[in-house]
């Protein structure tokens, strides 16, 4: 077990080792949705809840039945821990959809749609596969899961701010779209970097 | 391949000189490269790329996983209704994800220690999913195989140039290199080796540049306004 105070483990998650800056995840959704600072905005609120409540779920479930001689089932089902993951967190996102559909019409045009964008975000399966990994207590899940998912949405509006400012820059034709967001990101990635000594988690 | 591409060519009457299966394997290894010009799965090709040996493991691991998951995809395509498509096609990617990674860790598992999450992480990757979509729904299973290996290969191949860039850059060797030839190159002598590269901020801006040299190459259609 890490002794790690979960805490601290939000700071780190933010800043020194950002979900999306230095493990690169959600890459994908990251290009594709930071051109707007709106849109990467609501993106990153729906991320950042989704990823807290999955990475704990994700606990409860990998150790209250995956692991051997867990409370619930004493067989070893690690192997499936993939495939009840995703179809955790493809559930979760279902839920939530329909319940603020139905609760809040005005959350809904505000989060909703970017939720079914969610369950094919990397960045979520990655947290809770680095809580697997890293064996995190259950305080320490919930501290990774929202540092992780303010880090990643940090990061994606910082992004689309630059990329807002980038319409007035004259770029070279071959780097124009992804290829200068990429290095816009290396750069951003480098800066953060250097908060490196900070704290550290593995 | 040939005879099934003539076949195929002439069922679906577009045998063209190349034939479909051909055109398929072109598609995807270059003009229609998941990375370079989709711009999918690009977190694992970020994620691994530090050094040449992780990076071509890791797309053995995506090629075995693609390539079965169209097949499978394209078998039961006519099986499948529409609407949980999706979920079976997830659990068809986790499936063969699994396989590999239960795989891996019994005759490799220092290398599964080193992918981390990242093997996992293939199940949330845009281009296995993106394949069986956009490809395997619709088409037969020979050909979907063709287009799994095709796509498999042009991620291995991007993968490889960063993986070999970064790791020479970075370390001043190639690790792999040495093993395979039994050569002792090490350029860390005299040559400073530069660690950023290695570092998270190398990997995006390698990938930058190499995508920049690829629209060089081959300037895209439909960048247009993208910005």
């Amino acid at each position: 077990m890490n002794e790690t105070h979960a805490l601290l483990i939000v700071v780190a998650a933010i800043f020194t080792n950002n979900i999306l800056l230095s493990n690169f995840l959600g890459m994908c959704s990251f290009l594709a949705c930071s051109r707007q600072i709106d849109t990467a905005i609501g993106l990153g609120a729906a991320v950042v809840f989704v990823m807290v409540c999955t990475t704990t779920l994700n606990y409860f479930i990998y150790y209250g039945i995956l692991v051997k001689d867990a409370a619930l089932c004493s067989m070893d089902l690690t192997p499936l821990t993939f495939i009840v993951f995703i179809a955790v967190i493809a559930a979760f996102v279902q839920f939530v959809e329909m319940f603020i559909e139905r609760f809040s019409q005005k959350l809904y045009y505000a989060l909703g749609v970017f939720l079914p964008l969610i369950t094919v975000n990397c960045a979520i399966l990655g947290a809770a596969l680095f809580m697997v990994i890293r064996k995190y207590s259950f305080l320490q899940t919930v501290g990774f899961g929202f540092g992780a998912g303010i880090g990643w949405a940090l990061a994606i509006i910082l992004i689309a701010g630059l990329r807002r400012k980038m319409h007035y820059s004259n770029v070279p034709t071959p780097f124009r779209g992804v290829a200068i967001s990429m290095i816009v990101t290396g750069i951003m990635a480098m800066t953060f970097l250097g908060l490196s000594g900070m704290v550290s988690i593995q | 391949m040939g005879a099934q591409a003539q076949q195929f060519g002439q069922t679906r009457g577009a045998g063209a000189c190349c034939g479909k299966g051909c055109q398929t394997l072109k598609e995807g290894i270059w003009h229609n490269n998941p990375i370079s010009i989709q711009v999918l799965g690009v977190c694992s090709a970020l994620a691994v790329t530090n050094s040449l040996e992780n990076a071509l493991v890791m797309s053995g691991a995506l090629l075995f996983v693609i390539t079965m998951s169209n097949l499978i995809v394209s078998l039961l395509r006519n099986a499948t209704p529409r609407r949980i498509r999706m979920i079976a096609e997830v659990a068809i990617i986790a499936t063969f994800v699994i396989v590999f990674d239960l795989f891996l860790k019994a005759y490799y598992p220092e290398m599964s220690k080193r992918l981390g999450p990242y093997v996992g992480l293939i199940i949330t990757n845009c281009i296995v999913m993106g394949r069986a979509e956009a490809f395997a729904l619709q088409n037969p299973p020979l050909l979907s195989i063709v287009d799994g290996i095709a796509n498999g290969i042009g991620y291995a191949m991007v993968l490889g140039i960063i993986g070999f860039l970064r790791e020479f850059v970075g370390t001043g060797k190639v690790e792999l290199v040495n093993k395979l030839f039994r050569s002792q190159l090490d350029l860390s002598q005299w040559y400073m080796p530069n660690q950023l590269i290695i570092l998270a901020p190398g990997a995006f801006i390698a990938l930058g540049f190499l995508i920049a040299l690829f629209n060089w190459i081959k300037p895209p259609e439909t960048q247009e306004g993208k910005m």
